[in-house]
């Protein structure tokens, strides 16, 4: 126990802050994934063939390639990229990019992929006849979107997006690689230093499993919420 | 774009592709099985065994399979007394503790997908089996199970993909499957992208082959109408 103990003898502060970390890095990996799939959900419910495809082809790469690697994509292509825009409006020095935002961005992108078919799925489920109301009331569409579809679409995506919450969760043990001071990578050093890696990696599950417990009673409380009426 | 690097690279990443199909085949040959074991014990009445097979599924689904493999890795290897007996000699190699821990991982998600799958079957047939006076063992072996397997195909062809996924963690433990070579030349070359491209292609063609196959598999033993 006093191996968790708070301030400079024990663990503990360090891992709390560290689990803050993660559920930092999660929501904004969340957010990251529904700005994505706000993008490219309406491609791939799009008419036009091409946009179909740009929309098939990032569900369908990210869904199909480890997270791992495409974290390693960004960890060692990240500020190459940026550097080569910036090179481009003329700026040569070197930039580092925050392992914070890298690891956001990266998980990001494959919650993203998750979102968006889930949107989709969703959007696609709603009966064709509420949009039909819809336009005949004579409700503009911003009106038609948030306040016909978007109500009906969140009470039947609430359940999937907590599966995507939960991975998004879990993936961000993954950052550790980058060196982002998480859950995982401090449980990590904490293992290092003391030689007890089988007790942290089990505080580790402990928390993650505390993490997951107390998302779905919350996603729980949402999903009531929003079935209000059926 | 250099094109070398991408040409160069791909048998290196191809050898490297062994690796990764011989874990996940193993992980799910021994995971269908443990799987199938927890989604029994999950249907049995007695509180206990069913709350002991729900608790594994519940740990091995709720925390990242990253913390199971760095607990059966790291962590087992410090228990004095593991060292003296003979699973040592398993414990001790990273190849059979990825296994083992894949094993576990995958199994957590088998049994949920064959449980759900068993609790779908109509009381009906069972009870048609019963009134034809099938003995119990034969109604569970010859009708409940080739319909559990047919049900829950879809489910486990995902998390085959899942598994595939999965096995690019062996690479934090030391051994070298495709996402670690594929690190081991973006880290030596700093050509991240040409490396994801070749790499990440190899893992979309496993993945499509694996969709298909399933698609084939669903056809097949499709009910007939």
């Amino acid at each position: 126990m006093e191996l968790l103990a708070f301030g400079k003898t024990g663990w503990g502060d360090e891992l709390f802050y560290a689990t803050l970390m993660t559920i930092a890095v999660s929501i904004t990996a969340m957010l990251v994934g529904f700005f994505f799939a706000l993008i490219f959900t309406p491609l791939k419910l799009s008419k036009y063939k091409t946009l179909n495809l740009v929309g098939n082809f990032y569900t369908t790469v990210i869904r199909g390639v480890p997270e791992l690697l495409v974290i390693y994509l960004f960890f060692f292509g990240g500020s190459g990229a940026i550097m080569y825009v910036a090179s481009i409006f003329g700026y040569y020095e070197y930039i580092e990019i925050n392992a914070f935002i890298t690891g956001s961005m990266a998980i990001g992108i494959i919650s993203g992929a998750y979102s968006t078919e889930v949107f989709r799925g969703a959007i696609q489920s709603i009966d064709k006849g509420q949009f039909e109301a819809a336009k005949v009331l004579g409700i503009n569409k911003f009106g038609q979107f948030y306040k016909i579809i978007l109500p009906q679409m969140l009470r039947l995506a609430i359940p999937n997006l907590s599966n995507v919450w939960q991975i998004t969760l879990k993936d961000t043990s993954l950052i550790s690689v980058t060196g982002l001071v998480e859950i995982m990578r401090q449980s990590y050093i904490a293992a290092g230093s003391t030689r007890d890696p089988l007790f942290f990696y089990s505080f580790a599950a402990v928390l993650y499993l505390l993490l997951t417990y107390i998302s779905m009673r919350l996603i729980n409380k949402l999903e009531i919420k929003y079935s209000r009426g059926y | 774009m250099d094109f070398d690097l991408m040409i160069t690279s791909f048998p290196k990443l191809l050898g490297a592709t062994v690796v990764t199909l011989k874990l996940l085949s193993a992980s799910l040959f021994f995971g269908l099985f443990l799987g199938l074991f927890f989604a029994i014990l999950r249907l049995n009445k007695n509180i206990f065994i069913n709350k002991f097979a729900y608790g594994y599924s519940y740990i091995f689904r709720g925390t990242p399979l990253l913390v199971q493999i760095f607990i059966i890795y790291f962590g087992l290897g410090q228990i004095e007394y593991l060292r003296t007996t003979f699973l040592w000699v398993i414990l001790k190699e990273p190849y059979w503790c990825a296994i083992i821990a894949f094993t576990l991982n995958t199994g957590a998600y088998t049994s949920e997908i064959l449980r759900s799958a068993f609790q779908t079957i109509k009381p009906g047939i069972i009870e048609a089996g019963k009134s034809l006076g099938i003995s119990n063992k034969i109604i569970f072996y010859k009708i409940q199970i080739p319909i559990a397997i047919r049900q829950s195909l879809p489910a486990y062809g995902n998390e085959i993909i899942l598994m595939m996924k999965g096995t690019s963690l062996a690479s934090t433990v030391t051994l070298m499957d495709l996402t670690g070579v594929a690190k081991y030349i973006i880290s030596t070359t700093f050509k991240p992208i040409e490396v994801f491209i070749v790499a990440g292609g190899i893992y979309l063609f496993m993945t499509f082959i694996i969709h298909n196959v399933i698609k084939y598999l669903e056809k097949k033993y499709s009910f007939q109408q």
